[in-house]
């Protein structure tokens, strides 16, 4: 008896192993002659690329030092780490022998062009929602790129999480091709910023919690993710941020990187606002509504506090020297107060009052630690805030005692905790996902 | 480097005591064997250089009874390397190790008045007073040796330190100085050693003052520190517009520490024994502080160029040859460059004391006589109760903070005499309140015959003033903030051949037809004045460009091109030079997105002569230019300090990079927005080519050609034309920042 | 009372334990080294090592450097006896108006400490932090390399010898 319910549940387990892997299993595309760069209609490939600004192609698809959309890029992930492919159309390295429907596929489909899945570090969870019209004009900006022959290094994943096959169990659960429908009820505007922020920018990809297998959290839209060892703040109605944002300050802050009342793009969220800069701005004004509309009007309470905040810090009285005794109050002083005015809402080099800094009011103190430690500045010398990083001239117990002083002094929420062990993982480079 | 004593020198002091001889000896006869000796009467005949305005030769060169030889200098070490270039000039004519010198700059109380150490004019104008001037005292020296030795001057032979008969008999320096020997006037003409013969000059001696620098010797005006010095921090105002409203300054009185607060109409200051708490005083004391501001008083950063345009100008033509002539093709462009900063590493910083009535400030202005000037006017006081001792700054670079942080700390001094006061300006006040290089526009419409030559050239310039340097106390900056304000004296143009706006405009060029004409605009809607190169920086820049522009459509390569319209031999040799190091000529591809650039120019069609090209990549994603590579060839005459000359083309062409690819000041309708090394980024280490290489074109014998300035135009312009090459497409707004560049490539 | 060290000597300071370091070096102890150039930690004229580290003393306040070697460039020699990266800096003639010329000095020096054998491409990027305004990177970076040179050409044929 026992024999035949094994046999079946043997049979069942193979049958559906099989029926599995047959349905995982995607066919090879036929090899396509690259292109030639001149047959691709110019505003096409110019749309294709403010998208690929939008969507920050480039960003993962670079790496530091490397040439654009060459690959190679390490992307931390919990589950080991990633490198990003070479997307430029290089016919052995690259994409270049990809046809149009290849390269929809692997956008819509997560599956590149010799049929095997691709990671949903590639969030092609978010680019499944691309239109038509869109996913032709990224293909022509791709194709007309520089051809690059490197080969990006191989993934460091663990078993059997290196087994590509795994990915379509993790599609079978969590992925769902195609378009969804937006909300009705809402204008032009708006709808363009929900498409441009979910199917291209892929906003939700970092500031939505994920689950142990590393898939957005259903229903948390917006609550608040990670990337590379940042928080990305929750940007729905629990958004830390004390003066709540509008559709006008996340325009500023999207286009220039900058917003008066909240501080400055750091980390990850550095190099999208650089891409967004050179952006038309009929692109980031509807993301910018978008967005705004995810954490709805603020509370009556939230607001008040805000209008407090900013009521106090633009009518300072004169004060002396701080006679505050807390260790990380003359820390403070010598390091911080002259950039982040205490008094003011803005001191020198641009600084914010910290009051006003998200990542101070973070339930998270990873984000203050890490531009304490690395600085922020821009890359190559352009034109941006300009902060030191104090990683060498701190040590680990300075930079708690002087952030569990900034959380004390510039924010109501609860005390961080455990912040000397939380600095020391970042040091040794844990916590990088 | 010893801080002078704080007593008020006069010549008479300096040569009192010793001999009771003054022997009054002619150079006539020391010189009766100078053939050339003809011509005007001597006295009548221009004098050399800075001699013309200080013609006694012990203004220049003193010698001690010990025979320690003192030279003197109107002009200011600005990390030029002049001190070094002085020092070997002297040494060489005066036969002496350099070691021997002990060089005295920028002091009212000691030097001659040279004006200011600017336009490239301190070997030209000091260097050659002092080549003379050395020269002549050794005559002089051998000359009493002679008398004394009962010898003919053509037995004896001045060798370090002494004179030598060549019987063996030598008379040391010391020991023929009794008296005023040396408290003659100038001959115009000297027996200047052969260049073939030199030991000194000519060669790269390393630079006098970088062991100090370092090795943390006191080298600077910011390291200063006389005894009972305190510190201050002027409360500047958020913007040009802003006055003082109210202020309750009793709280910040009452710190422990805080010594006093100056408060003078909307010039408003602390003084604290230490100086992280005058820092701190004066972050209160801005906190505390409320002004009137105008919200309109700046035009919009976005149209400024139309805006200057629309300003009543001044025209002057200053060229005019020939006939309006047209020809097979007509080019025409527009170039652009928007306000710059000097951007100095070290904010402006001076020392002021105020004793007995008398004012001593140390000051790293380029030009300590026209500050005491302005500062006499200022404080109402006789400039002779005022000394200005020069000590170094950083980099100036043209006219930026020095002069009004010498103001500040001489208003601060007065309200608190007795002890030194040092005043040090904070980076944002330096970027917000310099006098920047003023933002230009040029036009530029040329005509070309069938063979491609040049036969019509029109260009026009218009700029605001590029000097407001004091003289006139309304030039300080505090003087505006006074309770009773002086005012900006209306700005007047300088004059051609040197120009300020127009420096440059004509170009070097053979041109048979051709208008320059110089729009002179006296309404300054931020404030300007004189940086590095001041209009050179941007006409050749123009020019330089446009002759490419020319260049491709008379079908020419560029470097023929220049040829093709130059006659000068001196130019076409550093341009061959150049483009001959550079592998011009090379037939080798340049691998895709890169382009080489050429561009020269003499600067101020006066002094020395650059040639410079440049290899560069754009990338195309980004739009950033990454410099490859830099070859230059220079003629700066007889060079003095090859090495020093070297270092200045080097630096030249790096800062000129930095401007053209980085650098515009930004502001809104109120205020400066330029306020720290993040909202005004200049170049790193990583924007810095692979190499540069420099050639000099040594003429010992001919006159010093001052090269601090030659190579910013030439670098810009090169820039520009290697971007062309590598993108097909033509700049003429500068920065070229990778927004700019990109968008003017597309995708 | 806050126990500075030095350049290997100890100093007790009663400045107020917030004052950045660069005023304490200047005004207290008259090393005229490190300097002030904005005060906002952006462009390194004020760069000094603490603990094989280099730092901007001008956002660092005393209160964080008690128990911790500062080395600023009077410590790596003297005019009359300059250390090795002073030598190759004068040999090099490898300044202009020499103001930024300590801070680099000091940015080279923790660079060669943990590499002493750096690529050009090293020694850019460890210097990115510094900026010159009269354009002397190319001396700067002859500099750094021939000091490197000297330096490791003295341990190899001395061990003892090295970056001090």
């Amino acid at each position: 008896m026992w024999r035949r319910i094994l046999f079946v549940v043997l049979i069942m387990t193979v049958l559906g192993a099989a029926g599995f892997v047959a349905w995982a299993w995607e066919p090879a595309l036929a090899l396509n002659p690259p292109p030639d760069r001149s047959s691709f209609d110019r505003e096409l490939v110019q749309r294709g690329a403010e998208l690929a600004a939008i969507g920050n192609c480039g960003v993962c698809h670079t790496t530091a030092g490397g040439k654009p959309f060459a690959g190679g890029r390490p992307l931390p992930t919990p589950f080991g780490t990633i490198h990003a492919t070479n997307i430029t159309p290089d016919p052995k390295a690259g994409i270049g022998q990809w046809s149009e429907a290849a390269f929809e596929r692997a956008m819509r489909e997560g599956v590149d062009r010799a049929g095997r899945h691709l990671y949903p570090a590639f969030p092609y969870d978010h680019f499944t929602r691309l239109t038509d019209e869109d996913v032709k004009a990224l293909y022509a900006f791709m194709m007309t790129r520089d051809p690059v022959r490197v080969t990006a290094p191989a993934n460091d994943l663990a078993f059997p999480l290196n087994i590509r096959l795994s990915v379509a169990a993790w599609k079978l659960l969590f992925f769902h091709k195609g378009r969804r429908q937006l909300e009705a009820g809402h204008d032009a505007t708006w709808t363009r910023g929900a498409y441009l922020a979910d199917a291209v920018a892929h906003c939700g990809a970092c500031h939505t919690p994920r689950n142990a297998l590393g898939a957005q959290k259903r229903g948390q839209d917006f609550a608040g993710g990670s990337s590379e060892g940042w928080h990305a703040p929750a940007l729905n109605a629990q958004s830390p941020a004390p003066v709540p944002w509008t559709a006008d300050s996340l325009f500023t802050y999207l286009r220039s990187g900058s917003a008066p009342l909240h501080g400055t793009a750091a980390g990850p969220m550095a190099p999208v606002v650089h891409n967004l800069g050179g952006v038309p701005e009929d692109d980031v004004r509807p993301i910018a509504v978008f967005i705004a509309s995810v954490a709805g009007p603020p509370s009556p309470e939230r607001q008040r506090m805000a209008d407090e905040l900013i009521q106090r810090l633009s009518n300072p009285e004169t004060v002396g020297l701080a006679a505050d005794g807390q260790p990380g109050a003359a820390i403070f002083a010598g390091a911080c107060a002259t950039c982040h005015s205490e008094t003011r809402l803005r001191g020198a080099a641009g600084a914010i009052n910290l009051a006003l800094s998200t990542a101070v009011n973070a339930p998270d103190p990873l984000n203050a630690i890490r531009i304490v430690l690395d600085g922020i500045g821009p890359a190559q010398d352009r034109r941006g805030p300009l902060m030191p990083g104090f990683s060498g001239a701190l040590t680990d117990g300075q930079i708690a005692q002087l952030t569990g002083y900034v959380r004390a002094q510039f924010s109501t929420q609860p005390a961080w905790r455990d912040l000397e062990t939380t600095i020391r993982r970042i040091r040794e480079g844990k916590d990088q996902s | 480097m010893n801080v002078p004593p704080r007593i008020h020198l006069s010549r008479r002091t300096l040569l009192a005591g010793g001999g009771a001889l003054v022997v009054s000896f002619s150079l006539r006869a020391a010189m009766a064997q100078d053939a050339q000796s003809t011509g005007p009467e001597p006295r009548q005949a221009p004098l050399p250089g800075s001699l013309k305005g200080s013609p006694m030769l012990d203004s220049w060169i003193r010698i001690a009874a010990d025979g320690s030889i003192t030279v003197f200098t109107g002009k200011a070490e600005l990390g030029q390397g002049i001190r070094t270039a002085l020092v070997q000039i002297a040494a060489e004519q005066l036969r002496v190790a350099p070691a021997a010198i002990a060089l005295v700059a920028a002091d009212t109380a000691q030097t001659p008045n040279e004006g200011y150490t600017a336009g490239s004019h301190s070997m030209q104008d000091s260097g050659t007073a002092i080549l003379h001037a050395a020269a002549q005292a050794r005559d002089i020296l051998i000359g009493i040796a002679a008398g004394r030795l009962s010898v003919p001057v053509e037995r004896l032979k001045a060798d370090g330190g002494a004179v030598h008969a060549d019987d063996g008999r030598r008379l040391a320096y010391g020991e023929l100085v009794a008296g005023n020997v040396l408290n003659v006037r100038a001959q115009p003409q000297s027996k200047l050693r052969e260049a073939s013969a030199h030991t000194i000059m000519g060669k790269s001696m390393p630079r006098v003052d970088i062991p100090a620098k370092v090795t943390g010797g006191v080298a600077f005006v910011q390291d200063l520190r006389p005894p009972g010095m305190v510190h201050a921090r002027v409360v500047r105002p958020p913007s040009y517009s802003a006055r003082l409203r109210d202020i309750d300054v009793k709280p910040v009185e009452r710190m422990s520490g805080v010594l006093k607060i100056v408060r003078d109409g909307s010039f408003l200051a602390v003084i604290a024994q230490r100086e992280y708490l005058a820092v701190m005083a004066m972050r209160a004391l801005a906190d505390a502080a409320t002004w009137n501001e105008n919200a309109q008083a700046l035009p919009e950063e976005q149209t400024i160029f139309a805006h200057l345009e629309g300003l009543p100008a001044e025209d002057s033509t200053i060229l005019n040859v020939g006939q309006p002539a047209s020809g097979a093709r007509m080019v025409e462009a527009a170039y652009r460059r928007p306000y710059q900063m000097h951007g100095s590493i070290g904010p402006s910083c001076a020392v002021a004391v105020m004793e007995n009535d008398a004012l001593t400030l140390w000051t790293h202005s380029q030009g300590v006589y026209p500050l005491r000037k302005a500062v006499a006017e200022m404080l109402k006081m006789p400039p002779e109760r005022i000394r200005c001792i020069h000590v170094e700054g950083s980099g100036c670079y043209g006219h930026n903070g020095a002069d009004d942080v010498a103001a500040d700390a001489a208003l601060i001094a007065r309200a608190f005499p007795g002890r030194p006061v040092r005043v040090q300006w904070m980076r944002e006040d330096e970027h917000a309140f310099e006098p920047y290089g003023p933002a230009m526009i040029a036009r530029a419409k040329a005509a070309l015959d069938r063979d491609g030559t040049i036969v019509d050239w029109q260009y026009q310039v218009w700029s605001n003033t590029h000097s407001t340097r004091p003289g006139a106390a309304g030039n300080l900056l505090p003087a505006l903030h006074l309770a009773a304000p002086f005012f900006h004296p209306a700005p007047r143009p300088l004059p051609q051949p040197e120009g300020g706006g127009d420096r440059n405009a004509i170009p070097l060029y053979r041109l048979p037809n051709a208008r320059v004409i110089h729009h002179f605009i006296p309404t300054m809607p931020l404030r300007v004045s004189a940086l590095r190169g001041l209009g050179a920086y941007m006409n050749i820049f123009s020019l330089e460009s446009f002759m490419d522009e020319l260049a491709a459509a008379a079908g020419a390569d560029p470097v023929e091109f220049r040829l093709r319209h130059l006659d000068d031999a001196r130019a076409r040799e550093v341009i061959t030079t150049a483009a001959q190091h550079f592998g011009w000529r090379s037939s080798e591809r340049l691998p895709s997105h890169h382009g080489r650039g050429f561009a020269f120019a003499r600067y101020k069609n006066l002094a020395a002569y650059a040639a410079i090209a440049v290899e560069l990549e754009v990338e195309h994603e980004s739009g950033r230019v990454r410099l490859a590579r830099a070859v230059a060839a220079t003629d700066s005459g007889e060079a003095v300090n090859p090495d020093g000359i070297r270092n200045q083309i080097e630096g030249g062409i790096i800062q000129s990079a930095s401007w053209t690819l980085y650098e515009a000041v930004g502001f809104d309708r109120m205020r400066i927005t330029s306020r720290d090394w993040g909202s005004y980024p200049i170049m790193r280490f990583a924007g810095v080519p692979e190499r540069i290489d420099v050639h000099l074109i040594d003429r010992p014998g001919q006159p010093f050609l001052g090269t601090g300035e030659a190579a910013q135009g030439p670098a810009a312009a090169a820039i520009a034309n290697a971007i062309a090459d590598a993108t097909g497409v033509r700049l003429r707004d500068l920065p070229f920042t990778p927004e700019r560049v990109k968008r003017a490539i597309g995708v | 009372m806050i126990t500075l060290t030095v350049n290997g000597r100890t100093h007790q300071s009663d400045a107020d334990p917030s004052t950045p370091l660069l005023y304490v070096l200047r005004d207290d102890l008259a090393l005229n080294g490190a300097k002030f150039g904005c005060g906002l930690g952006q462009c390194g004229a004020c760069t000094v090592m603490v603990n094989g580290e280099a730092i901007y003393s001008c956002v660092v306040p005393i209160a964080v450097l008690e128990g911790r070697a500062i080395t600023t460039v009077e410590g790596l020699g003297t005019a009359d006896n300059p250390g090795a990266l002073q030598r190759a800096f004068i040999d090099e003639q490898a300044a202009q108006c020499g103001y930024c010329i300590p801070g680099m000095m000091m940015r080279a020096h923790a660079l060669l400490q943990k590499n002493p054998t750096p690529s050009d491409e090293q020694i850019r990027a460890a210097l990115q932090p510094n900026l010159c305004r009269c354009g002397t990177h190319m001396r700067i970076l002859r500099a750094v390399r021939r000091a490197a040179q000297t330096l490791t050409s003295a341990t190899a044929t001395n061990p003892k010898e090295g970056v001090r």
